[in-house]
């Protein structure tokens, strides 16, 4: 039984396609999210990875915020319940999950079963996601790799305010305009959005074992900065960009099992 | 209107647009005019044939008819921090623009344009802070800059149930004086007896308002928990006068007969009940309604309509000053967490839905706290989304979208 899982979020479309929900056969990024090119590029990438066709699918489950636009969906299921799927899939012993993404950033609490016990969302601010790191990182004029690799050269992080996205932009231009030492302002980036991330997981109750998931986990500086604030330790998932659409494939596979 | 005839959904037209006409008449007839609080005492208001308005009510009716932004961009200008309450802001900005029009003549194009209810400035203000201490401050603001009288029922916040006697007496005392200030506004004595009736018409509109309530815990649900909200505006603007408990009779009536024949507000699609606590996002009502809808949850609970029971013993001020204090928003949390408790039980509800809401401090503070005890006690899952009750800028629908999934895949698991 072959399932398609489908994660179109704000910034990159995400797809996995799944073989009796244990195997995966391919997964694709590709990074423009809905209301882009990147619903049909994530398609084509899926099927010519995998060598299937939509011929093949037996059931498609779409997520992200741009789920109610993919025609081909069997069903749609919100990013929360298939971020967890994912995870517990991935990492059974998770109970915490980290989610951030092109434009949110979630906390969600597990039970032994993968079943959501409750979660907490961003609001409507792109502080902490993943848009607030790719705007800094073009006024550091850095990308992520660099940032990831100056974040461990800070010696002491600046002071970057978690309140506002455009506020924290013209901080960190007036920051380098008084030569604050860039990798210290790369290490302040990276604990303002921790400090946005922890304050969900608080929320939701954090418990071990804590798993991080979504783009922004692969900027080891991130994880690094929650990992300090937590004072625990933090697990990235593996491919964590597409936890989602992992999700989504195994959700298609339970539906018609 | 044939009365008799009209459905509930007329009569509360009907008498919204009849009261700012009064309002209006009253006005033109040099009688006077109140804006009043929505949770103050205004049956001593209504003993002196005062016409009432009510800038809450006033400002959603300006929400839901998309009208908040020109409201919202005068108090701006203004120097209102966007912090601010929005009813406050959009009352606010309405307020200036109605004064410049009654100085000058020439109505601004914010107001002409405008989908607000035409309600006329008035001449003394009512407030207290049963709700929120905004409304101290907000109305104070009315007042000055209107130069009128402001009367004002400080009502402390009950830490512990129940209401402690020296609150009831320190309120007693201010209802008191307030019926010696308005003797002073009037020029006339206060009359007793009109007193003593608005008094008994509460008692009487709070039984209707609680038969509608008691349609939330029918299973499949005859109501549709949003009107729930709507026809809340009759226990506002009329619970002291008998329009109210008509067409609050009329509407309960009409729910009985849907449920004796099977009319359900989802029909057959009634797949889960969830709690709405806190205020309506009224500039996005209808998607809010719909988000919900789609995934077959009704809203059969919230506290928020409850906060108008004010049930007492007429005649007795003090039992009146209980009832005006003990507000599910001017409750301590265990308190809070039993009445939410006894609403959600009533309304059978699989799952909680709060709204964290950026204008109204005092209804969000808690809610995380309350959530917790609730879903705790009666084993419910819940979420939050983020909005406001009127400034159209604070809320995302995609983002409410994916909560109330999110919620409703929850309560599938359940």
């Amino acid at each position: 039984m072959i399932t398609l899982g489908v994660d179109i979020g704000s910034a990159s479309s995400k797809a996995v396609i799944m073989k009796n929900g244990r195997e995966v056969i391919a997964e694709a990024v590709v990074q423009a999210g809905t209301g882009t090119s990147g619903q049909k590029r994530v398609f084509d990438e899926i099927f010519s990875l995998s060598g299937f066709s939509w011929g093949d699918i037996d059931y498609t489950v779409a997520t992200g915020y741009g789920r109610f636009s993919i025609k081909e969906a069997d069903r749609e299921i919100s990013e929360i319940t298939c971020h967890g799927q994912g995870i517990a899939f991935l990492c059974p012993s998770a109970r915490t999950v980290i989610d951030i993404g092109g434009q949110d950033a979630k906390a969600i609490s597990l039970d032994e079963r993968g079943n959501i016990v409750n979660f907490f969302m961003n609001d409507k601010c792109a502080a902490g996601t993943g848009r607030f790191l790719e705007n800094m990182s073009r006024v550091l004029e850095m990308d992520i790799e660099d940032m990831e690799r100056c974040h461990f050269l800070a010696t002491e992080p600046a002071p970057v305010s978690s309140t506002c996205a455009v506020f924290s932009e013209s901080e960190i231009i007036s920051l380098l305009s008084r030569g604050v030492n860039r990798n210290d302002i790369v290490a302040g980036v990276h604990q303002s959005i921790a400090t946005k991330a922890c304050a969900l997981a608080s929320r939701a109750g954090i418990v071990d074992d804590i798993v991080m998931c979504g783009g922004v986990a692969r900027d080891r500086g991130v994880v690094d900065a929650i990992t300090k604030k937590l004072g625990r330790k933090v697990t990235v998932a593996p491919h964590p960009q597409v936890t989602g659409a992992l999700g989504a494939a195994l959700l298609a596979h339970r539906t018609i099992k | 209107m044939n009365m008799e005839q009209a459905s509930s959904k007329e009569l509360l037209a009907y008498w919204q647009a009849h009261l700012d006409e009064r309002a209006r008449s009253h006005k033109k007839e040099g009688k006077l005019v109140c804006w009043s609080a929505a949770l103050a005492p205004t049956e001593m208001f209504i003993a002196m044939d005062i016409a009432m308005v009510f800038p809450e009510t006033h400002s959603a009716g300006i929400g839901a008819r998309k009208g908040a932004l020109d409201m919202l961009e005068v108090t701006n200008r203004d120097g209102y921090s966007i912090d601010i309450c929005s009813y406050a802001r959009v009352n606010l900005g309405y307020m200036r623009l109605l004064k410049e029009y009654a100085r000058t003549g020439e109505k601004a194009e914010a107001l002409a344009k405008s989908p607000a209810a035409d309600v006329p400035l008035p001449d003394l203000i009512l407030t207290s802070n049963n709700i929120c201490n905004t409304l101290l401050k907000w109305y104070e603001n009315l007042a000055v800059e209107l130069d009128i009288p402001c009367i004002t029922i400080d009502a402390p916040y009950i830490h512990d149930m129940p209401v402690p006697e020296y609150s009831k007496k320190y309120i007693v005392k201010q209802l008191d004086h307030a019926i010696q200030q308005l003797e002073g506004i009037t020029g006339r004595p206060f009359d007793y007896d009109r007193f003593l009736a608005a008094q008994e018409q509460t008692q009487r509109s709070v039984k209707q308002w609680q038969r509608v309530a008691s349609f939330l815990n029918y299973k499949p649900s005859p109501i549709n928990g949003f009107d729930f909200f709507n026809y809340m505006a009759l226990m506002v603007i009329g619970r002291g006068e008998e329009f109210a408990e008509i067409a609050l009779r009329k509407f309960a009536d009409e729910l009985e007969e849907n449920a004796k024949n099977g009319k359900f507000a989802f029909g057959d699609n009634e797949r889960s009940r969830v709690v709405w606590e806190g205020i309506a996002v009224w500039p996005h009502l209808s998607h809010t309604f719909k988000s919900l809808k789609n995934q077959g949850s009704l809203m059969t609970g919230s506290t928020y309509p409850g906060m108008w029971n004010f049930e007492y013993t007429p005649g007795d001020l003090m039992s009146m000053a209980e009832s005006y204090a003990k507000i599910y928003v001017n409750m301590c949390l265990d308190a809070r967490a039993q009445e939410l408790t006894a609403v959600a039980k009533n309304g059978r509800c699989d799952g909680m839905l709060f709204h964290m809401n950026r204008s109204c401090k005092i209804m969000s503070l808690l809610n995380l706290q309350t959530a917790e005890i609730v879903s705790k006690t009666l084993g419910i899952p819940y979420a939050t989304f983020d909005g406001d009750q009127t400034d159209p800028n604070n809320f995302s629908p995609a983002q409410f979208d994916t909560r109330v999934q999110s919620l409703s895949e929850m309560i599938a698991k359940k």
